[in-house]
């Protein structure tokens, strides 16, 4: 016990951990933020179809030899839009939507890697992140855009609740529908785009979702939920983090792991009405 | 002098290429309560959601003489849609914070709930008798009264008209006349015009000033008096049916 507690002790003293505890924390809020209104929305999804986009806008970024996260952020961006549009005019169901579009982005991307080849190992870096070689500028970015997400949450919170629990009433109620959703899809399409680096494309969602359904086990009000979902999520990476350090292995999948974790104690203690916080 | 709130002309929706309904027209008055009736899938609930302008239509509606594009004043509708009784049971919401979030159509950006909201919220709350259930997560609530809880939505901000869209579905006999006498009330004593979409002429027909009968056209508009003598309805339901109507005082 006293072992363990010196090597936390340890991997709090280095830089790359506390960088990659703070950059982990501000996302995991970010998207604890989304998370909720994508949870109930039925579009949970979306953070893995846009993830997988990613993987083949960084791709195509390798190629160009550009940035991946200023190109996936233009890239994932616009097929978000794409996303959204195609799930209100085609009559196409949305997880169909994602689904077509999630394989195509895969697709892309291995066509990518497999015929022009030589940044493989860049390419494969990126499908499960590495969220201890988050760069000062990188701890920066992620601040910067998982703060301007929750602003941009609660400045449109009200809206989007409206819109969460029944769309006809808000669209009576004179809230432009149309709008709010494509600043919740963009806003997914930033927070998804920012994951890349720290968990992964092929993890990030699951930073959108588990917090989310976590804190639906045991919260009755709104506020609450979004609240306890990011304290979930920031609670996941601090704990993933170090124990991935501890036993040496992959923090991304680490992160996820303990989200799980969480899921399935409060999932149980949900079920038992062990745990059931009135309201914040 | 009867002063026109609504006026509805020439109204056709198209569904997914057929014709939900056919060239409707009618005025909607200060004051009126209308119950629209109609079979199933006769357009009762299109009619509703276009005037809502919640579904593209052709022709022409207007609230105070402006067209809907125009008329930006939502806070004047009331609104309590149909079918949701299907609620996510674990939809994160106490019915305290559903009934609030009717007063958001007057809000303008970035909306912020007051004190006075909640103060408006508490008293549709004590109005309607639903103290007990306000703290209640609205997924647990039976649907009767989630019902009740939509309705307190639709009144919360104090709404001119209040379009009701099969409000009764989901209550029992004695609370669907409960329900009733509190939408009559509010209709007589704040003047409130109330559009009520139902299938149930039978109960509605004794509260309502004017009945609007559609079968995809419009089959007759007038007074519940007009509509048991009307030949309108005669001939709609053909010489081998005859209704009775009767009105309880």
């Amino acid at each position: 016990m006293i072992k363990i507690f010196q090597q936390i002790v340890e991997g709090l003293s280095y830089v790359f951990i506390q960088r990659a505890i703070v950059a982990g924390s501000f996302m995991a809020l970010g998207c604890a933020f989304l998370g909720v209104f994508l949870v109930l929305r039925r579009f949970s999804l979306i953070g893995d179809g846009l993830a997988h986009v990613s993987f083949a806008t960084v791709a195509i970024a390798l190629l160009l030899n550009a940035h991946p996260m200023i190109i996936s952020l233009i890239l994932v961006g616009l097929v978000s839009l794409l996303i959204l549009k195609l799930n209100e005019k085609a009559k196409v169901y949305g997880d169909t939507v994602i689904g077509l579009i999630s394989s195509l982005g895969i697709a892309i991307g291995v066509i990518i890697a497999s015929s022009f080849g030589g940044f493989n190992i860049d390419l494969f870096s990126y499908l499960f992140g590495n969220i201890l070689l988050v760069s000062r500028l990188e701890v920066i970015i992620t601040i910067f855009i998982s703060l301007l997400v929750i602003l941009i949450v609660v400045l449109f919170y009200h809206d989007l609740f409206a819109i969460t629990f029944d769309e006809d009433y808000a669209r009576v109620s004179g809230i432009k529908v149309g709008m709010v959703n494509k600043i919740l899809i963009l806003l997914t399409s930033l927070i998804v785009v920012l994951g890349i680096k720290i968990v992964g494309t092929m993890l990030v969602s699951s930073m959108i979702i588990l917090p989310a359904i976590s804190a639906l086990q045991i919260m009755p009000s709104f506020r609450g939920t979004i609240l306890i979902a990011g304290l979930l999520g920031v609670i996941s990476v601090v704990i993933g983090i170090l124990l991935s350090y501890i036993l040496n292995f992959p923090s991304g999948a680490t992160i996820v792991l303990i989200n799980f974790f969480i899921f399935i104690i409060l999932f149980l203690f949900g079920r038992l009405n062990i745990i059931k916080i009135k309201s914040l | 002098m009867s002063v026109k709130l609504i006026e509805v002309r020439d109204l056709s929706v198209y569904y997914q290429g057929f014709k939900a309904i056919s060239q409707v027209s009618f005025d909607v008055e200060k004051g009126d309560y209308i119950g629209i009736v109609g079979p199933n899938g006769s357009g009762k609930t299109t009619l509703i959601k276009a005037i809502l302008g919640l579904v593209p239509f052709e022709g022409s509606i207007k609230f105070g003489g402006l067209s809907l594009r125009e008329f930006t004043l939502k806070h004047h509708i009331g609104y309590l849609p149909q079918r949701l009784s299907f609620i996510d049971s674990k939809f994160p919401a106490l019915a305290k914070e559903i009934i609030v979030s009717g007063v958001y159509c007057c809000k303008s950006f970035p909306k912020r709930i007051s004190g006075q909201d909640y103060r408006l919220a508490e008293e549709i709350i004590d109005i309607l008798g639903i103290r007990s259930i306000s703290d209640k997560p609205i997924g647990v609530l039976s649907g009767g009264q989630q019902q009740r809880v939509l309705l307190a939505r639709a009144l919360v901000h104090h709404p001119e008209i209040l379009i009701l869209d099969e409000p009764t579905v989901a209550l029992d006999p004695k609370i669907r006349e409960v329900f009733y006498s509190t939408i009559n009330k509010i209709n007589k004593e704040k003047s409130v015009t109330v559009i009520l979409v139902s299938h149930d002429i039978a109960s509605i027909g004794n509260y309502t000033s004017k009945l609007l009968y559609l079968d995809r056209k419009l089959i007759f508009y007038g007074t519940f008096e007009e509509f048991c003598k009307s030949t309108e309805m005669g001939d709609y339901f053909g010489n081998s049916q005859h209704f009775i109507c009767h009105r309880h005082q």
